[in-house]
């Protein structure tokens, strides 16, 4: 068996970009502004009459608000997002769902689509069949409803596209991560589905051939997955990983350039820190290239 | 005092440093990609390891669940290779029982724990090498854990531990200092606002003598606030270059 060692090495520092200078960073503890005129919004607190920084990150004006976004924190969520779960308790007439939040989302019984269509009453029956739909453990896509006071989610499952998952690999990474943008379901060109999930988690599945209607997405294909189709799911997997440790934002584009630059590496060179690094290169170079 | 000399007759410590001069500080954050903050610290011979996760959804018992803000957990634990002699076990004795209560104490103090009611927020800590000061290594490491977390605090917190010798505070004790037998402080505080955040204080010592010795850790813990900052402010720096946007 072949092994692959190497040295300890000093970090490097990405010094070789751009410096940002326009951004006004913050750590705890800094005063942002003496002046009463402001708005106090997220990640800052009031310390008689001066605004305070609560976290380490970025500070955001909008007018009079005056927020402080940080690097890396778990997921806020908001209504429309996109999110990738795990289902961790299934209660009377709910399911909870962790989904990288600051507390379980909640999945009502009344906002999935049960097979037999949309106006279908929910019975009793159904309410003890809940664990036949969706058990402890199983993946789900889903939408935000609504966000309750306390910070929990919501969650719906009443389209086509949300339910539960199959087969495929999931990748954790930060949610500052991930870039919003119009559709988070993206069939790519290389031969595998993905969903970026708003929450971080990122699904990556065989595309699927068709939609069976009458399921409403709790009926699971178990057909094994050709290994063509597995070799391209784990290329992406390291490529998502690739990318989310040199803290690049996931957004399809991003993900279909890195994984053409890592097209003539083994799958598993991928995570080499050198090979990964000459990757990523080509990949920030192609995007600047395309922004312009 | 039998033995050694802690203070030289020109003022040097017995590792060579002035008696308010912190020992060497390398820190560095985001150490582990699983959790949600990391952070390792090494100052002089003490290094220590903090992760933090959360906030999250309370596990295990549901009653310990606090309707108006988030639980703390810590653990403190030492590595069985830490010390000169092999400790038996890492975590669960009287002394890191004690330790884990202090460290949940400093951290109520400095979190803005209101913001994220019925959740839960986990700190672990283990010393690696300890070579006195683990309190406070302990507390400094967790600090930029947490702060790396995203989690919101009033201020840093930071620790320093302090001891009096011959009429000197000394400041940021080696384990040899400790071992001595005199008496022992540690200091947590929030630097900017100089909020007390933990104070403690072994064997007795003259009230006269307390000013100074409480000074003198005050100080010492504004140095090191200046090195973390240092810290938390290049690592900002280089995250927000490289996701740039």
């Amino acid at each position: 068996m072949a092994a692959d060692l190497r040295l300890p090495a000093p970090r490097k520092r990405s010094t070789d970009l751009p410096k940002e200078q326009g951004k006004h960073l913050v750590a705890p503890g800094d005063v942002i502004t003496t002046d009463s005129g402001f708005m106090r919004g997220h990640g800052t607190y009031m310390d008689d009459e001066k605004l305070v920084a609560s976290v380490a990150g970025v500070v955001e004006r909008v007018n009079k608000l005056i927020c402080v976004r940080p690097l890396k924190t778990r997921f806020n969520g908001e209504v429309g997002d996109v999110v990738v779960g795990r289902i961790t308790e299934v209660q009377q007439k709910r399911w909870k769902v962790e989904t990288n939040s600051r507390l379980d989302s909640v999945l009502l019984l009344s906002s999935v689509n049960l097979p037999g269509g949309e106006l279908r009453r929910r019975s009793s029956e159904d309410e003890l069949a809940m664990r036949e739909y969706l058990q402890e453990g199983d993946l789900i896509s889903a939408e935000v409803q609504s966000v309750f006071a306390d910070g929990a989610l919501s969650l719906h499952t009443r389209s086509l596209k949300y339910g539960k998952l199959g087969q495929g690999v999931l990748v954790q990474v930060s949610p500052s991560l991930i870039k919003r943008r119009k559709t988070h379901f993206h069939n790519l060109t290389c031969g595998a589905s993905i969903i970026l999930g708003n929450n971080g988690y990122v699904w990556i599945y065989p595309t699927p051939t068709e939609q069976n209607e009458e399921a409403g997405g709790f009926v699971t294909n178990t057909e094994p997955v050709p290994l063509s189709d597995r070799e391209v799911i784990s290329r992406l997997r390291n490529c998502i990983l690739a990318l989310s440790m040199h803290k690049m934002l996931l957004y399809d584009t991003s993900i279909l350039y890195s994984y053409e630059s890592a097209f003539h590496h083994q799958i598993k060179d991928i995570l080499k820190p050198e090979i990964m690094e000459e990757i990523i290169e080509e990949t920030r170079r192609r995007i600047l290239e395309q922004e312009g | 005092m039998a033995g050694i000399e802690l203070l030289s007759d020109q003022g040097y410590r017995v590792d060579g440093r002035k008696p308010n001069e912190l020992r060497k500080i390398q820190a560095r954050m985001g150490v582990f990609s699983q959790a949600d903050g990391s952070a390792y610290i090494e100052q002089g011979n003490t290094k220590a390891l903090a992760v933090v996760y959360g906030p999250h959804e309370i596990r295990g018992s549901r009653s310990k669940s606090q309707h108006d803000r988030a639980i703390i957990n810590c653990q403190y634990s030492m590595a069985t290779f830490s010390t000169g002699e092999r400790k038996r076990r890492p975590h669960g004795d009287r002394k890191s029982s004690e330790m884990t209560l202090h460290l949940k104490q400093t951290f109520e103090a400095a979190i803005l724990t209101q913001l994220y009611p019925r959740s839960q927020i986990d700190i672990y800590v283990q010393i690696l090498q300890a070579d006195g000061g683990n309190y406070s290594a302990c507390v400094n490491a967790a600090t930029l854990a947490v702060v790396d977390a995203g989690i919101p605090l009033r201020d840093y917190v930071c620790a320093c531990s302090a001891g009096f010798v011959e009429d000197t505070p000394l400041v940021d004790l080696s384990h040899l200092e400790e071992s001595a037998g005199g008496t022992q402080l540690s200091l947590a505080v929030l630097p900017k606002a100089e909020h007390l955040a933990l104070i403690e204080m072994d064997s007795r010592l003259h009230q006269d003598h307390l000013e100074s010795m409480m000074d003198a850790a005050t100080q010492a813990c504004k140095d090191l606030y200046a090195v973390l900052d240092r810290v938390v402010r290049d690592h900002l720096q280089e995250v927000t270059t490289s996701i740039g946007e």
